[in-house]
């Protein structure tokens, strides 16, 4: 039987660096430690790399020109300065901001920052699969709203927003829509002209790139203001002098996601459909969480009745396989995921979820493996809950 | 995150079941809050003879239930209530301290399932 050491089933909490990657960053780590900024042939050498860089990123997500991509430190940098940066440059127009229930703190906690500041913040619900309820949307979008932000697709559930319609809805109004694309960009084809988006939010680890990393796309004419003042660099809106080897590994990370996105989705898509199938298929009281088909093609994200989160995750650690849980035990405040009480789920029942996402590495053998332990383990910790109608302990 | 202890007792607890004709019941905690224990206790000559557990929650939720039937078992009822939550947590070699509050309730349970045991044998009194 195939019993292999370790399984990592937990891509979206962090990805291994491409192989290609690291090659294309060594000599800028090593050799060519210029500043962009600087005039000299070592200087100019990495511009023209941090320039080949940012146009990798525009192609990826078909913007305009190379200039509307920022470097910053981050998809955490990345919300922050589209947030906190529109919000304060705009507030003559305006002070109301609007977002969904199913953010990542990264969105979450900038504009509950705002509201402190005299912003007021809308959250709008989500049905039971992490859909934006788009009717909400347009009763919250007075005149006064300036900014929109809403997640591309959630790493935790993996539902797929409609942006296109959302763009709609908030350019019908003259507000900017913000979209955190960070677990999305990679997996899914993303083109901000075409979606109607202004300020896009990318992350290099999410794409295989190094961590440390991110970009902010900016549409033409999108005002905001920086979050860190300085030498002035990325056009005068994230100051600092750039992360060359990280900038030249998150170019390289889009050039190839660009051209092997499509391939490896597919295969992405078939073995969640096969892990999700599995896990759910021979278990009773388990269920998928977030949309059957509108998802992220690494997101297996489940969830069992009568048991607890960490209990299985600890199980399946055990066991060598690596994975993520919604539960009040995996997070800093003992609340469940926020996201999968937007859905509507119970306490309890946003307790009992597990998230796999999967990537390049993984097989259809380590599914097969994983499914095959999912059900004793379930039947370990129902044994030992309270919970458990005794039919199902027989 | 875990202790090596608190590991073992996840991977094989000690004394889980029922006890179908126990003398006592505890039960504490909540599922919204991730965590229910149940204690059943069957007491002789004043001594807790049997002692198990079920318990939904997480890893240091099932440690602790494990861990304080080992404690408990065979100590008079007196003893069994000065067992503290300290007491538990410290026969596994400590816990994070994000779980000494929510997940360290099994000397609760215990103490419950005693009480419980007390107001039984209360009202068997009464009936006599």
């Amino acid at each position: 039987m195939f019993t292999p050491r370790r399984i990592y089933m937990d891509y979206a909490a962090g990805k291994p660096v491409e192989p290609r990657v690291a090659e294309a960053m060594l000599p800028y780590a090593k050799l060519s430690w210029g500043n962009p900024s600087s005039l000299h042939t070592l200087g100019q050498e990495a511009k023209r790399a941090l320039e080949e860089a940012r146009g990798r990123i525009a192609e990826l997500i078909h913007a305009e020109k190379k200039e509307n991509i920022i470097f910053t430190s981050g998809a955490t940098e990345s919300n922050n300065v589209a947030i906190k940066g529109v919000a304060n440059r705009n507030k003559d127009r305006g002070t109301r901001v609007i977002t969904s229930s199913v953010e990542h703190m990264s969105v979450v906690n900038p504009i509950k920052n705002l509201t402190a500041k005299g912003f007021e913040a809308i959250f709008l619900p989500v049905d039971r699969y992490g859909f934006v309820l788009l009717d909400r949307l347009e009763k919250e979008l007075t005149d006064k709203t300036i900014l929109v932000s809403i997640v591309f697709a959630n790493s935790e559930i993996g539902t797929i927003e409609p942006i296109k319609e959302i763009s709609k809805i908030v350019h019908s109004k003259n507000a900017y829509l913000h979209v955190d694309a960070t677990p999305a960009c990679g997996q899914v084809p993303i083109d901000v002209k075409n979606e109607g988006i202004d300020l896009l939010t990318i992350s290099s680890n999410d794409m295989y790139g190094p961590k440390g990393v991110g970009a902010l796309y900016i549409k033409d004419g999108v005002r905001l203001e920086p979050l860190l003042h300085g030498g002035g660099q990325e056009r005068g809106l994230r100051s600092g002098t750039e992360n060359l080897p990280g900038v030249v590994g998150f170019g390289k990370a889009a050039e190839i996601a660009k051209k092997e996105m499509q391939t490896s989705s597919t295969r992405l898509e078939k073995l969640r459909e096969r892990l999700i199938k599995g896990l759910i298929k021979p278990i009773p009281y388990s269920f998928l969480n977030g949309h059957p088909t509108r998802r992220l093609p690494d997101n297996a994200s489940v969830r069992y009745n009568f048991i607890e989160g960490e209990s299985m995750l600890l199980s399946l650690d055990i066991e060598g396989v690596f994975t993520s849980s919604g539960s009040a035990c995996t997070s800093k405040t003992l609340e469940p995921s926020h996201v999968l009480l937007a859905l509507g789920l119970k306490h309890e029942e946003a307790h009992g979820s597990l998230m796999f996402t999967l990537g390049k590495e993984n097989t259809e053998e380590e599914v097969d493996y994983v499914i095959s332990l999912m059900p004793g383990i379930v039947k370990r910790l129902r044994a030992m809950s309270p919970l458990t109608p005794k039919e199902l302990n027989n | 995150m875990y202790s090596q202890k608190v590991m073992e007792h996840f991977k094989n607890p000690h004394n889980m079941g029922e006890i179908p004709d126990a003398d006592g019941v505890g039960t504490v905690g909540n599922p919204v809050c991730g965590d229910l224990m149940t204690i059943y206790i069957k007491v002789k000559d004043n001594r807790l003879q049997d002692i198990k557990f079920k318990t939904y929650g997480c890893g240091s939720a099932i440690a602790t239930s494990s861990m304080i039937t080992d404690i408990a078992r065979g100590k008079t009822l007196e003893e069994a209530l000065k067992i503290t939550r300290a007491d538990v947590a410290d026969s596994l070699g400590g816990l994070p301290p994000v779980k000494m509050h929510c997940s360290n309730l099994a000397a609760d349970a215990l103490h419950e399932a005693i009480e419980d045991y007390y107001k039984k044998q209360k009202s068997k009194e009464v009936t006599k």
